[in-house]
């Protein structure tokens, strides 16, 4: 193979060669296979979730067992799979792509980045082989800074180390789309994606930094038992939450914003259509990112703060719901007159705005401050996040990595498996979480491994339904490796699409592009469809 | 197994969030309709190969953005003010309400009630009065939380959170703990029965005679050595305690505070916190000395010595 | 450009490369103000609850070594300002000189803060076990807010000091120059981002309860 024709993977296949790599599209790859190890654990603990469930009785595991299954699964699911999920992932691998630069501003700190989220993921690791952690994904102080007795401190470790990952991941994308972008590539000329992942960032490095004092503010009062959260030390347990969700809030929306972006690349290309109002999509990303910042109370309705905080932080749920309304009502309106197909990515990106509509209503329900005071801490809730981030992020995400495989691999994914796995997991999901919602008004709470036995037929249903989605889940894995070795070769565009990332080959030269780009028209701009949907103009996609 | 799709109303405040549920969910119908007809119909009748027109419409994009932004606005709105509302009657208790207190410890539930019955995970209340619990917790964040009421509210330690209800019918309901709280979270839960009014009575002089709540609290203000200071003390000059209740204290950098249940909780674990204006902080703090149900009792005790009628703001 | 052998791969040219730097810096800073800010929010919510505590508390914190300490950091960023100056201006001599200074006044505050610890454990602030008995107990809260927000601001002036010590053997090399100065300019924001976060902690901890 001539030096030319080299493509990033052939570049060099040594472990030194990828551990010391500074490619943002290696680096991606090397997220890919950490996250997808952390999101094995937690779907295993998932899996025995379920399964002790089947039961009113706690037949299966101790009490404190499933206390630590839960929170290693929140735990992991959250920091160590969904948050790197897109971003590190398919943002790392394509954000120079779509801009047309040759890698991120620092490449270093990308590899940082990944070297942070390892040794962090190490750490929780090492919380989880010495006897776990039973606190809760959420932390709540003074159980956690004074009563449980497991390895709280380890975890949260962990976590803030992760979390500095995440924010030099942030830190590297603004910089990267504000300053690496090629010629005639203006802001309102950008991909959706890149837009999203811009707002996406901005929480990234706001956010997480308060996360990191919060824990660690947790930790010395665990070690040194030194009173700040702890009343009986005088502290305040209820600022904790507040400092908590002062994060995790605009942390639901670095789980979904990035899922909104590959939903607008991939609605476009299946439908051959330009985005409907890309000012409004575009700028409703940013409008998640700043008022996102301001609900956090609302998951505090019922914590004792005052009645009128509870008011304000209800009605900036609801506005909060605005800009996603507008996301939703665009895609739809996408597919006017488009010239739809349904090869895998777009079925995931259907089945997302699906679930995340159900899911976006029910937080409506949660932001109505009657009804949250009877749904909060039941199942209800637990439906509400996971019709998101699973039904809606989690999908997004298979859906952007089939859009981007044949790009990332060179080769493509076998298509009817790829659109059965999509259609199973559909039915999977909400066999799985819908009746979730039933049992959470019903009153049943969550984070608990006995029940009364009136709950039970729909925990059977549910768990049911887990072991469709499991097998949802296992389908992609196995036919995407086998992909990589007898997949069909891949073009360079392979969809059709617009956008920089497809005007070079498949995989891409290490340096993603032979010449730079130079960008002269808005994206998405499909030329015009004739009666049955192929594109009338002679196109030169294909080089 | 049996099939529930929905829980008992059994309180005022099941009746009215049940009654906003049930618009959400005929709201959220709508809206699923609203974008998946179109949607369905888009697919079906755009999908590549089939014939159909594709010539750029040329839409008002500005028109109709503004139209599908403003509209939900106001919908929204409009859910937040009758939450808003309900919540407002949901969370202010009214006045002569019947007051039992509960006490959350890892992991069961203590109820104590004025006249001195005390029962654990069980809760025994007569039908058609409204009630408020005063809440306790002795360690962690525990919430208590009535399914068939629609109410829950988190205990907090260090502080007192309240919340009120009115039964409206005769039965036996689940309560449970909705706020993780360690190893048996899960078993932390009880039952509420819903008595008529003169079952009540007898559930409340069953057994043997009990001291009431404030008696109690008597007999331990003088264990605990509070009668020593307040009560003609030639040693210490520190204030009565009668008439205390709900007057306005005044305090010694100049400001007032009511005198209500969190007032002389801190007077009792921080007393140098705030000095009634006049006196030295020389009174001791009680903060791990006493329970939480010490605690309650005290007050109960103090409430009784008080003032029948709230005192104005000056 | 003879600065064409500086510019890294993933750049166009030298100024890209600046762009890019600068942008990062400062979004680092607005990172490192939301870490600090949940320590001042925490500070905020309990100086409002115990509030006679913490006047009581911030009674026992060394004014002195803390105005002191105040005036060395504020000098040392003049000085850095300086160091920056004589490099957009070609003075190569001075920038060594500059920086050498700067880096003599911060480890002369660190000095300075050392002392106070010293002082400080002394008179029983830490909290904990042996804290002093005199004090309201509640003041321990506030004796550990000053301790993190303090200690959290010397581990940044001692990374500080480490980038100015690699900045005094890059300039020492000549690097630097009215050209290329990125590295330079960027220390020196950081270094007066350290020294404005001083300046607020020196406003909570020290001064503004101490007259009540
Ligand atoms: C990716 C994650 C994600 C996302 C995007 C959201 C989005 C939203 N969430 Fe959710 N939420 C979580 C993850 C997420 N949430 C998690 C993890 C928890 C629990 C944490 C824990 O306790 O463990 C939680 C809990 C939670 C609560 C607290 C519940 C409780 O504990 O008591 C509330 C309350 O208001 C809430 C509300 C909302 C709202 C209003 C939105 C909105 O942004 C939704 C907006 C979307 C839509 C509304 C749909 C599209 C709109 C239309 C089709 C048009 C019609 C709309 C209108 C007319 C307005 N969420
Ligand atoms: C962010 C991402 C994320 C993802 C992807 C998931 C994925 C899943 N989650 Fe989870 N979940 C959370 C985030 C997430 N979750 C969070 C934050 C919490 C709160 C934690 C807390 O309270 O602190 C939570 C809590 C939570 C609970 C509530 C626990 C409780 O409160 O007691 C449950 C219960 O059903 C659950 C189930 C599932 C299931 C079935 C899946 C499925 O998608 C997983 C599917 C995978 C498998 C099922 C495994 C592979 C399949 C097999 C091995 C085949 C055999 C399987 C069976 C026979 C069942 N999750
Ligand atoms: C050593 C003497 C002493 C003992 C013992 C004592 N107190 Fe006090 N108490 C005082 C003094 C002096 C004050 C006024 C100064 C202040 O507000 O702290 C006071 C104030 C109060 C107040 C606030 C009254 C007001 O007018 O503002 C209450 C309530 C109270 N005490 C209850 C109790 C209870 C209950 C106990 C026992 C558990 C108790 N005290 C034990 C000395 C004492
Ligand atoms: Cu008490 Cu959960
Ligand atoms: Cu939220």
């Amino acid at each position: 193979m001539s030096e030319e024709n080299k493509n990033y993977l052939s570049t060099g296949d040594t472990v030194k060669s990828w551990l010391l790599t500074t490619d943002h599209k290696r680096i991606g790859i090397l997220f890919l296979f950490s996250i997808l190890l952390f999101f094995t654990i937690a779907a295993v603990a998932a899996a025995l979730m379920r399964i002790e469930l089947l039961t009113p009785q706690g037949d299966l595991v101790h009490a404190d067992t499933y206390n630590k299954l839960f929170t290693i699964h929140g735990v992991l699911m959250v920091w160590f799979f969904l948050i790197p999920s897109i971003p590190s992932v398919l943002g790392n691998f394509v954000i120079p792509l779509m801009i047309g630069a040759r890698d991120m501003a620092f490449p270093k700190l990308n590899l940082l980045s990944w070297y942070l989220f390892i040794i962090g993921g190490f750490f929780a690791f090492h919380a989880i082989i010495l006897g776990g952690v039973d606190t809760g994904w959420t932390f709540y102080t003074p159980y956690s800074s004074a009563y449980s007795n497991s390895h709280v401190v380890e975890m949260a470790l962990g976590i803030f180390i992760a979390g500095f990952g995440s924010i030099l991941t942030g830190l590297n994308f603004i910089v990267t789309i504000q300053t690496m972008r090629a010629p005639g590539l203006t802001w309102f000329r950008l991909p959706l994606f890149i837009w999203s992942l811009f707002a996406t960032s901005v929480i990234l490095v706001l956010a997480t930094p308060v996360l990191a004092i919060t824990l660690a503010l947790m930790s010395v009062e665990r070690i040194w038992g030194i009173g700040i959260f702890n009343p009986k030390l005088g502290g305040d347990p209820v600022l904790f939450q507040h400092l908590f969700w002062f994060y995790s809030h605009p942390a639901v929306y670095i789980m979904i914003l990035p899922g909104m972006g590959v939903v607008s690349e991939v609605i476009t290309c299946f439908a051959r259509k330009k985005i409907f109002g890309y000012y409004f999509v575009a700028f409703s990303s940013v409008a998640i990112a700043v008022v996102g910042f301001l609900v956090w109370g609302h998951h505090m309705f019922v914590s004792s703060q005052s009645i009128y905080a509870g008011m304000a932080f209800s009605i900036l749920s609801f506005l909060v719901a605005i800009p996603s309304a507008i996301k939703v009502f665009n895609w739809t309106m996408t597919l006017y007159r488009g010239s739809i197909s349904f090869e895998a990515p777009m079925i995931y990106v259907l089945s997302f705005i699906a679930l995340f509509v159900i899911g976006g209503l029910t937080g409506l329900m949660l932001a109505t401050l009657p009804v949250d005071v009877h749904v909060h801490g039941t199942y209800f809730v637990v439906a509400h996040f996971h019709y998101i981030m699973v039904g809606g992020m989690v999908t997004a995400f298979m859906g952007g990595l089939h859009y981007w495989w044949p790009k990332i691999s060179g080769r493509m994914y076998p298509e009817k498996l790829g659109q059965l796995a999509a259609i199973i997991m559909f039915v999977g999901f909400n066999l799985t979480f819908f009746p979730q919602y039933i049992l959470g008004y019903l009153g049943m709470p969550r984070r608990v491994h006995e029940y009364a036995p009136e709950f039970q037929i729909y925990n059977v249903l549910s768990t049911a339904g887990a072991s469709i989605l499991g097998v949802g889940y296992l389908l992609p894995l196995i036919y995407l490796l086998w992909s990589i070795f007898y997949g069909k070769r891949a073009t360079a565009n392979p969809w059709n699409a617009t956008g920089l990332e497809w005007q070079t080959s498949s995989p891409p030269p290490k340096n993603n592009f032979h010449e730079t780009p130079v960008v002269t028209e808005e994206p998405y701009n499909y030329p015009p469809l004739n009666e049955i949907g192929e594109i009338t103009l002679a196109s030169n996609e294909h080089k | 197994m049996t099939f529930p799709i929905f829980p008992k109303a059994a309180s005022t405040t099941a009746v009215q969030t049940d009654y906003l549920y049930f618009m959400l969910l005929g709201f959220s119908a709508f809206i699923l309709a609203l974008v998946f007809f179109p949607m369905i119909v888009f697919l079906f009748k755009y999908r590549r190969g089939k014939k159909a027109n594709r010539v750029d419409p040329h839409l008002p994009e500005m028109k109709v953005e503004v139209t599908w932004t403003i509209i939900p606005i106001f919908i929204s709105l409009g859910f937040f003010a009758l939450g808003a509302r309900a919540y407002f009657t949901e969370e202010v208790p009214p006045d002569g309400t019947l007051e039992i207190n509960v006490i959350g410890k890892q992991w069961m539930w203590k109820i104590q009630h004025q006249e001195g019955n005390r029962e654990i995970n069980e809760l025994h209340l007569p039908v058609g009065r409204a009630v408020k619990l005063t809440l306790a917790s002795e360690d962690v964040i525990h919430s208590f939380f009535i399914p068939a009421f629609r109410i829950k509210q988190d205990v907090v330690p260090g502080r007192f959170t309240t919340e009120w209800f009115q039964p409206t019918q005769i039965g036996v309901y689940h309560f449970y703990c909705s706020e993780y709280c360690g190893a048996d979270h899960s078993k932390m839960q009880g039952t509420v029965f819903v008595l008529s009014p003169t079952e009540y009575q007898n559930w409340l002089t069953r057994g043997e005679p009990k001291n009431s709540l404030a008696q109690s609290g008597e007999n331990l203000f003088r264990q605990l050595g509070c009668s020593g200071c307040h009560v003609n003390s030639q040693a210490v000059h520190a204030p009565p305690l009668e008439g205390l209740y709900e007057k306005l204290v005044p305090l010694n950098d100049g400001t007032f505070v009511r005198a209500d249940d969190k007032y002389i909780r801190d007077s009792i674990l921080l007393p140098n916190s705030q000095i009634a204006a006049g006196y030295q902080p020389v009174m001791p703090t009680f903060q791990g000395h006493i329970t939480e149900e010490q605690l309650l009792q005290l007050i109960a005790y103090i409430k009784s010595i008080g003032n029948e009628t709230p005192q104005k703001n000056p | 450009m003879k600065e064409n052998s500086i510019v890294a791969d993933q750049f166009e040219n030298a100024q890209q490369q600046s762009e890019a730097a600068h942008l990062g810096m400062w979004t680092f800073i607005a990172t490192e103000i939301l870490f600090f800010g949940g320590l001042f929010l925490a500070y905020i919510v309990y100086r409002h609850f115990y509030f006679t505590e913490f006047v009581a508390a911030s009674k026992h914190t060394e004014v002195l070594f803390g105005t002191i300490n105040s005036i060395i950091l504020l000098t040392s960023s003049l000085t850095m300002a300086l160091a920056v100056h004589a490099a957009k201006e070609n003075y190569r001599l001075q920038i060594s000189r500059w920086l050498a200074l700067t880096i003599f006044l911060g480890l002369a505050f660190l000095a300075v803060k050392g002392l106070e610890y010293h002082d400080d454990i002394e008179n029983k602030l830490v909290p904990g076990a042996h804290f002093d008995p005199s004090l309201p107990a509640q003041s321990q809260i506030f004796f550990w807010l000053y301790w993190t927000m303090t200690g959290l601001h010397a581990i940044h002036v001692t990374v500080g000091l480490g980038v100015l010590s690699t900045m005094l053997l890059l300039a020492r090399k000549e690097k630097f120059s009215a050209n290329y100065n990125t590295p330079l300019t960027l220390a020196g924001l950081y270094w007066h981002f350290v020294d404005i976060v001083w300046l607020f902690l020196f406003a909570l901890l020290y001064v503004i309860s101490r007259h009540k």
